[in-house]
């Protein structure tokens, strides 16, 4: 759709640009008002104090329809010959469940509906990525240009939640404080404390170790920052990659003919690729997830 | 990728959705799944019992089988026995009847003998009395010699 006006520059960047609701800032004509940002660089000046409509829209319709779904093989869940629905419910439960006893040894009842609520939010969310990019975002921008009577080329709209940070970070943050909150419960505030300074330098004497301690809280407390941010970084590029190549591949429709059809087997054969790599990344997540908790309820000195 | 509020509305949303998954959709699945499992457990149980309860019912019955066929052996050879002994107690009770036939018969005879020999006896004392008489005619009193008559019809 690079075709309406659009140099390609502007299609890419009017793919990347959420639809943002927040506060005007000061110097902007509506000041101090609420209201959707028109472009990217509006946006940009809304700072902290915005939310992105479409990331929320998305990551709520697809979670409640997982939750639907679920709750409704749930409340009919029978032991005795199960139907479709539940035989393939079943199947993704006793797979995370299968993967929560071989990674978790704690004993913590809600970490395995974490890691289903994970596994089947992020996959449908990246499933979104395989949904021809151009299509909800023009729906979008008709029912926003009819029914709102915005400037169609106002109304962003992004369908992948994953590609937004804001929702990778939004689920990795409350696992890892809920690592935090059970590392501080399991060991103790001084077993914690310990844990991130009395590691990897050891030595037996005493003023030795006090030195090591500064060394060794500076190392663990990386690491242990690294946890969220690989967490939900490792998704958001992985589906941000994916999102671009298909925007890139869709660039083509409007360079003729032979290019459109090129562009079309492309789009397929990555759309192929990339229904691995969606459910890959929230099986890692929940794996990741899985392993942090784990960790946090570790209390031995084996790493 | 601007960091805004929407990060504290996933986190929020992403909570609401765990809580929701562990209050009301983790522990039915969980609980139809373990279900499940102990029913199946409890299938194969019951159905290795049956088929070891069958195994014994066969053996029993064979062992019934054995025995009544032993049985059945031991009172057709016991009847076998009782046969030829009722057999032999017949041929024994014919013998000594026999026997005892044989004798009556004999005594019966001896008697007829000894009856035969009395009177022979006694005919020939008449003969030798009226031969006597003849030879002797006046001679001998009858009455006289009677005991001596007599005497010599007994040695005879």
């Amino acid at each position: 759709m690079s075709g309406e006006g659009q140099t390609s520059g502007e299609y890419i960047q009017h793919h990347l640009q959420n639809l943002t609701f927040g506060k005007f800032p000061r110097g902007h004509e509506h000041a101090g008002e609420w209201g959707l940002a028109h472009t990217a660089q509006e946006a940009k000046e809304m700072g902290f104090w915005a939310i992105h409509v479409d990331t929320m829209f998305w990551s709520i319709i697809l979670g409640v329809l997982f939750l639907y779904l679920f709750r409704k093989v749930a409340k009919n869940a029978t032991s005795d010959v199960p139907g479709g629905m539940q035989n393939f419910v079943e199947w993704i439960v006793e797979f995370v469940d299968g993967t929560v006893k071989g990674a978790f040894s704690g004993r913590n009842a809600m970490v395995a509906p974490m890691a289903l609520t994970i596994f089947v939010w992020v996959f449908l969310i990246n499933f979104m990525d395989l949904i021809p990019v151009d299509w909800l975002p023009q729906v979008a921008t008709l029912i926003g240009h009819h029914l709102f009577g915005m400037d169609p080329h106002h109304v962003y709209f992004r369908v992948v939640p994953s590609t937004d940070p804001n929702a990778t970070f939004g689920m990795a943050l409350p696992v890892f404080a809920l690592m935090i909150f059970y590392s501080f419960k399991i060991k103790g505030p001084i077993g914690f404390a310990s844990e991130l300074t009395l590691h990897p330098f050891t030595s037996s004497n005493k003023i030795v170790q006090l030195l090591f301690i500064p060394i060794n809280f500076l190392l663990e407390f990386v690491s242990l920052l690294a946890k969220p941010l690989s967490l939900s970084l490792r998704l958001y590029g992985n589906m941000f990659a994916g999102e671009m190549i298909f925007i890139l591949i869709a660039l083509m429709y409007g360079g003729g003919l032979v290019l459109g059809l090129f562009g079309g087997v492309l789009q397929m054969g990555w759309a192929i690729f990339h229904i691995l790599i969606i459910t890959l990344q929230a099986y890692i997540f929940m794996t990741l997830s899985i392993v942090y908790m784990d960790l946090a309820y570790q209390t031995g000195e084996e790493h | 990728m601007n960091i805004n509020l929407t990060l504290i509305g996933q986190s929020i949303t992403f909570a609401v959705f765990v809580w929701f998954c562990y209050a009301f959709i983790w522990p039915p699945l969980v609980n139809a799944l373990a279900k499940r499992k102990k029913q199946i457990a409890d299938g194969l149980a019951a159905a290795e019992r049956g088929q070891h309860e069958q195994e014994l019912a066969a053996k029993k019955a064979a062992e019934q089988l054995k025995n009544a066929k032993g049985q059945a052996a031991d009172i057709i050879a016991h009847a076998q026995k009782r046969a030829t002994e009722i057999v032999d107690e017949a041929k024994e009770d014919a013998r000594s009847e026999a026997e005892r036939i044989k004798a009556g018969a004999n005594a019966e005879i001896e008697q007829e003998v000894n009856r035969a020999r009395e009177h022979l006896r006694k005919e020939v004392v008449a003969l030798a009395i009226s031969g006597a008489e003849r030879i002797l005619k006046r001679e001998i009193d009858t009455e006289a010699h009677a005991s001596s008559l007599k005497d010599l019809a007994e040695q005879l």
